[in-house]
């Protein structure tokens, strides 16, 4: 929301994150799902960080939009999904001591993104509320915190003045009620879906992306070592929970499927006809 | 082992989930004959009290200080007890609330975090998994400790303010009253099939609810999403249709009494608490349902 007056350039980090999706039918290797079960896209949660970023780029004067993540080469294709959108450039964090982890732990996320808040002292950092494979939905507040910033966490509107200094936030909570707070920057927002609509790439946006930067940087690179990568959880077992499941299950082509359905919902009498 | 667990409230009233949050703790205090340490940070601390002093709890600290949930005076005032109770194992509830300051806490105090734990045991260290609920006695006793404790918060640290509350979903509508709900997910793919599942909701004379991201689309307004951030309902049927099931999904239709559902992938989620199911193409199986009762399916 643009306020008039005068305009202080602003920028802002993006947190994103590819994810893996498994398909319905998947076997389980070791502590993971066998890898040609798994498809990657970008993170849901964050597909509405990026467009609430670019929005915030599009009403201010002089607002960049970096996105930072974490993750292998094969990342770039869903990075490049933001610099389509409109984010301005992207950075890679990888290398080996991240490669060898069977997971990330939160303080390795926050540890490493410490470090590039660091370099690029955003006054706004904006990630998901939580990226849909691992579901942990720590990482944005665990940053703020290690870097000192305010946070709110499961964001779902975002007013903030590109000149100013606080931003109002609604943040959802359960059960239909939404906690109004304003903010100080520079703080970390986690966003929630639903927050705005996030756009579709444009032929000349996914044009654009292709020459914009991927700047890929080590754990060296950021000054941090192996160290970080340390953490006393360890993953010691991956499992699909036995399916609870008594639910009477109707079967024949979908006519009959639907005639047996029709008889059931007639006897509760709660349905006529 | 001591465990300090923390509840949670809201607009004056204690949450459920601090009750969770207690029964877990003395689960995990007693499997070392340790002790079990509530806290209750702001709001009416003294009503709070009064609910949470059951047995099976040996302290309660108090900490008066603000009405609503600010995660800055969180994160100090549980440091602060952590330093003074010196637990081992810290819970905190995996509410919106709880994501907004138990990473914040975790990561000031150099503590390993697990979010979304539904079974906590003690092996040596802890193994994390499973969900239990409830809470057994129902009588209060009045041997537990009350603590008033002086957290020594810095009020220069606290950089957010909660400015107000806003219901929302409110409308013409109220899918908490229906006696059938027809649900839809995102299995219906396109805001144009939506038209389908309109057509089976009227054809039944239900009420047509649905999953968060057809919300989230802007396919259906928000007064029809069931679920955590939504609405909680009970009907005598609810029809989930091209749902998974996810468990913010089921905290809001648990309750009904029948679950029917009607989802291609037979290890979805929902099964799981499905009385009926078919295992089946709803683009296929809605029309001959909406047949069977002698509408008109649209075309989608
Ligand atoms: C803080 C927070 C709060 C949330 N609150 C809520 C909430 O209040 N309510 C809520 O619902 N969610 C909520 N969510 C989101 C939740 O985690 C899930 O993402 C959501 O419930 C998934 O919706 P869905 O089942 O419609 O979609 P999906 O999980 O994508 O499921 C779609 C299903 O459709 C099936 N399907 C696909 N095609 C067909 C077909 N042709 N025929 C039959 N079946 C088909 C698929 O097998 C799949 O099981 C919340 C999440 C967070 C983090």
């Amino acid at each position: 929301m643009v306020a008039g007056g005068q305009f202080r350039p602003m920028k802002i980090l993006i947190a994103v994150t590819e994810v893996a999706e498994v398909e319905d039918d998947f076997e389980i290797e070791g502590l993971g799902v066998a890898e040609q079960y798994l498809d990657y896209d970008l993170n849901e949660w964050d597909d509405y960080a990026i467009e609430e970023g670019v929005q915030l780029q599009e009403a201010g004067e002089d607002v960049e939009v970096v996105s930072v993540t974490i993750g292998p080469e094969r990342s770039e294709e869903t990075i490049r999904m933001g610099l389509a959108k409109g984010v301005d450039r992207a950075i890679r964090v990888w290398d080996d001591a991240l490669e060898e982890r069977e997971e990330l732990g939160v303080e390795t996320k926050a540890d490493v993104l410490a470090a590039v808040v660091e370099d690029e002292a955003p006054d706004l950092v904006l990630t998901g509320v939580q990226s849909n494979d691992d579901a942990f939905g720590a990482t944005g507040v665990a940053l703020a915190e290690e870097i000192g910033f305010e946070w709110a966490a499961v964001v779902n509107t975002l007013d903030l003045d590109p000149g100013g200094s606080v931003a109002s936030v609604h943040r959802e909570l359960e059960g239909g009620v939404e906690e109004l707070t304003d903010v100080e920057l520079p703080a970390v927002l986690t966003i929630q879906t639903g927050i705005n609509e996030p756009r579709y790439a444009s032929l000349r946006g996914i044009r654009q992306a292709q020459s914009k930067e991927i700047a890929p940087k080590s754990l060296g690179d950021l000054g941090l070592d192996e160290s970080v990568t340390e953490s006393p959880i360890t993953l010691t077992q991956l499992y699909e929970p036995e399916t609870e499941s008594d639910a009477t299950v109707f079967e024949g082509s979908p006519d009959e499927e639907a005639d047996q359905l029709a008889d059931l919902l007639r006897e509760t009498g709660v349905v006529e006809g | 082992m001591t465990v300090l667990a923390i509840a949670e409230h809201r607009r004056g009233e204690l949450r459920d989930v601090s009750f969770e949050l207690a029964t877990a703790g003395r689960d995990l205090a007693d499997a070392t004959d340790g002790d079990l340490h509530l806290a209750v940070i702001g709001g009416a601390v003294e009503a709070f009290v009064d609910r949470l002093d059951r047995e099976g709890v040996d302290v309660i600290h108090t900490i008066d200080e603000g009405e609503e949930f600010n995660h800055d005076v969180y994160v100090q005032a549980v440091e602060a007890l952590y330093d003074e109770v010196e637990p081992d194992t810290l819970l905190m509830p995996n509410s919106v609330n709880g994501l907004d300051y138990a990473p914040a806490v975790a990561n000031r105090l150099s503590l390993p975090l697990v979010t979304d734990a539904i079974d906590i045991e003690h092996d040596g260290g802890l193994a994390v998994t499973r969900e239990k609920y409830g809470w057994p006695p129902a009588e209060g006793t009045d041997d537990t400790e009350v603590r008033a404790f002086d957290a020594d918060i810095d009020e220069s640290a606290v950089r957010s303010a909660v400015t107000g509350f806003q219901e929302v979903g409110g409308g013409d509508v109220d899918i908490s009253e229906a006696e059938v709900l027809v649900s839809v997910g995102r299995g219906i793919e396109d805001e144009e099939n939506i038209a389908l599942i309109e057509a089976l909701a009227e054809t039944l004379d239900a009420t047509l609810s649905s999953s968060r991201p057809i919300v989230d689309n802007g396919w259906l307004p928000k007064n029809r999403q069931v679920g955590q951030s939504g609405k909680q309902v009970t009907p005598e049927v609810y029809i989930a249709i091209g749902i998974s099931g996810a468990v913010q999904h089921v905290a809001g239709m648990k309750g009904a009494e029948t679950i029917v559902a009607i989802n291609t992938d037979s290890n979805a989620p929902i099964y799981d608490l499905a009385d009926y199911g078919i295992v089946d193409d709803l683009f296929e199986v809605v029309p001959a349902l909406i047949e069977e009762f002698g509408g008109e399916p649209p075309e989608v």
